[in-house]
């Protein structure tokens, strides 16, 4: 196979622990060195949090396996110091296009709304991704300590502290941690290791997963077709990577051999039914899936926490896996943080379960409907699906019916315990537990995003009408959890006036946002002890 | 609004009888894919949920 990428090899250093003997208390660690334990580790580190990353293995993904990545990550990475990167490198999409047979019967655009910094999608190979994470990582030094080969074995989650065996090639060592992050994936060993439950559906169905090098003129569009001329009876899914490369995804039904189906004698003839004869290309990654969709019932215990993969299990369709899991790292380290520095209660690291698994439930909602539509699991389900796609194609009305993966998108914290419900009335998207929404503005005469305006811990948006600021909003900048500022039609310009739009700004309307840039609360007038007390309950403290 | 469980048609024989018809000469393979179709055009007609779960619940009534 043609290799685009060369895999870094990391080295392995011993643990000094191990050199020394010594048993040693860290106070934070993320078991696996995935985007998900990437992303944890550089959110705990930007917030102070030293931590300790353990990785079995001593590469990058092998295999692209996730490649696109949604507008939120891209704003999660951004705030971490590491997004732009990613898009510069990546493909950037918004159209997708659905196909039967011979003809396009549906076409979708994922960000109908311009004024956004990120893109709606990104595609990107896994391990161009875990690389520049991993190169981020570097800028925090001492902060992040990421040690390959370095194995979990085994592991007792105590009251006050979690205890680890970690296997490296010197033998056996062990480690203590305050807090620890389970990021090791959809086969997490750690979740064995508990004896906790991961529970859900397997789909009886296979998918050809490749990543071919080619010249192309197919555009940056997401094409699915169902029934092609070229893979009768099955799906087929296609996205442009970066390098020239092409994800191409065959759908094979439950009655075929994933080992046969690997070999390239058995995949480069597929290719060519649907490239043509004459197409040149090369294979770069070759594997066979069975999909399911499940989670663990929570995803806290005590001072272990699960994130990512390990924690919820998606099929692809919809491209929820990394995306939903960098969204579990923006939720949990904030909340960390505030209750190491003692200025928040336990029960805030209880809203990561609420909340997180609020988010896993409808990313599993939405991936098990896309499969059971794409991979529809009786007769009668087929027949239906076919109908959809046939009066799809004369049809408007059957067109929203069409499910070939409805995309990533985030889920808003709709029920959390830690939004203050409106008292007010408010026009438009932005509601309580919402994640922000980005809009174009100038700060001292410089053109930036909102986003980029929000502070790492908690912020007030405050529309004023004369650019004034009510003295005590401006005081909370010095509390004991600090509250910053920003005002629009003050310090901030509202170029194009969306963000006055986008929220609904109203003067005198003020909004609590969150350090994980969500909305909290939001009060058409500030009124300090409605305020205070929508702060406690952002912080967890009724 | 509730689903209409009383006599709406107003030739009920009409209907029948072209719904029948609408079938006559196909397989049941392609009398099914009419079927679903036909669900499929009456439900958006419809267009509100609760009055289609109320229609699909009475539909499977008797079997479990
Ligand atoms: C074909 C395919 C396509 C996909 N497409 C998309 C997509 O387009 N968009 C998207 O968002 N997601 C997609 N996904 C899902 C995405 O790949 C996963 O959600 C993502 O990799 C999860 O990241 P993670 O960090 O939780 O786990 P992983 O990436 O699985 O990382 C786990 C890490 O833990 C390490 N580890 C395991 N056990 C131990 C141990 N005992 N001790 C130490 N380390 C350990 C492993 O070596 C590994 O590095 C796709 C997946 C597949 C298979």
């Amino acid at each position: 196979m043609l290799q685009t990428y060369s895999y870094p090899e990391f080295p392995y250093v011993q643990p000094p622990e191990q050199a020394s003997g010594q048993l040693v208390r860290k106070t934070a660690v993320v078991v696996g060195a995935g985007p998900i334990g990437l992303t944890t580790a550089l959110d705990f580190a930007s917030r102070g949090i030293p931590v300790v990353v353990l990785d079995d293995n001593n590469t990058v993904s092998i295999g692209s396996r996730a490649v696109c990545y949604a507008k939120r990550p891209l704003e999660v990475w951004d705030r971490l110091g590491c997004a732009d990167r990613m898009v510069d490198k990546g493909v950037s999409w918004k159209i997708g296009k659905v196909f039967r047979d011979e003809e396009q019967v549906y076409q979708f655009d994922l960000l109908p709304e311009a004024d956004h910094k990120y893109p709606a999608f990104i595609n990107l190979q896994q391990y161009y991704l875990e690389e520049y994470l991993l190169d981020r990582a570097k800028d925090f030094g001492d902060l992040i300590d990421i040690r390959w080969k370095n194995k979990v074995v085994s592991l007792k989650n105590n009251a006050d502290h979690v205890r680890l065996s970690i296997e490296t090639p010197d033998g056996i060592y062990d480690m203590e941690a305050d807090w620890m992050v389970a990021c090791d994936g959809a086969k997490s060993d750690i979740r064995s290791m508990i004896g906790a439950e991961f529970t859900g559906q397997f789909f009886q169905d296979r998918f050809l997963i490749a990543d071919v090098v080619m010249k192309a003129d197919f555009p940056a569009e997401r094409w699915f077709w169902f029934n092609p001329p070229f893979h009768r009876n099955q799906s087929v899914l296609l996205h442009m990577e970066a390098d020239n490369v092409w994800r191409i995804d065959f759908q094979l039904g439950w009655d075929c051999d994933p080992d046969e189906e690997k070999k390239p004698e058995k995949v480069i003839p597929r290719l060519k039914a649907m490239l043509g004869e004459d197409a040149e290309f090369e294979l770069e990654w070759v594997s066979v899936y069975q999909f399911a969709c499940r989670r663990m019932k929570s995803f806290r215990f005590g001072r272990l926490f699960f994130a990512g993969d390990a924690a919820h299990q998606v099929s692809p369709f919809g491209a929820r896996g990394a995306n939903t899991g960098v969204q579990d790292s923006d939720n949990l380290g904030w909340k960390l943080k505030l209750v190491i520095d003692g200025l928040a209660p336990d029960s805030l690291l209880d809203s990561y379960n609420a909340e997180r698994i609020y988010a896993a439930d409808d990313n599993l909602k939405n991936s098990t409907r896309s499969t059971d539509f794409i991979s529809p699991k009786s007769p009668v389900s087929k027949a239906f699906r076919d109908a959809v796609l046939d009066l799809a194609n004369r049809h408007s009305f059957a067109r929203p019916l069409v499910n070939s993966g409805r995309l990533s998108s985030p889920t808003p914290y709709a029920v959390s315990p830690l939004n203050t419900p409106d008292s007010d009335s408010f026009a438009g998207k932005m509601l309580p537990g919402t994640n922000c929404a980005d809009a174009p503005v100038r700060v001292n005469g410089a053109d930036g995003w909102l986003l980029n305006q929000l502070g790492d811990g908690f912020t007030a948006l405050y529309f004023s009408a004369d650019g004034s600021v009510p003295a005590d909003l401006a005081a909370l900048a010095g509390a004991p959890v600090p509250v910053k500022t920003i005002v629009v039609g003050g310090g901030l310009e509202d170029v194009k006036g969306l963000v006055t739009e986008r929220y609904d700004g109203t003067p005198g309307t003020v909004y609590l946002i969150r350090p994980d840039q969500h909305v909290a609360a939001r009060f058409r007038h500030f009124d300090a002890a409605r305020f205070s007390a929508a702060l406690n309950t952002a912080l967890g403290k009724n | 609004m509730s689903l209409i469980l009383t006599p709406n048609i107003p030739t009920p024989d009409d209907f029948y009888e072209k719904l029948i018809e609408t079938h006559r000469g196909l397989t049941d393979e392609q009398s099914r894919d009419v079927n679903c179709k036909l669900v499929l055009l009456l439900a958006n007609h419809i267009g509100d949920l609760p009055v289609l779960e109320q229609a699909l619940a009475v539909a499977r009534d008797g079997y479990e």
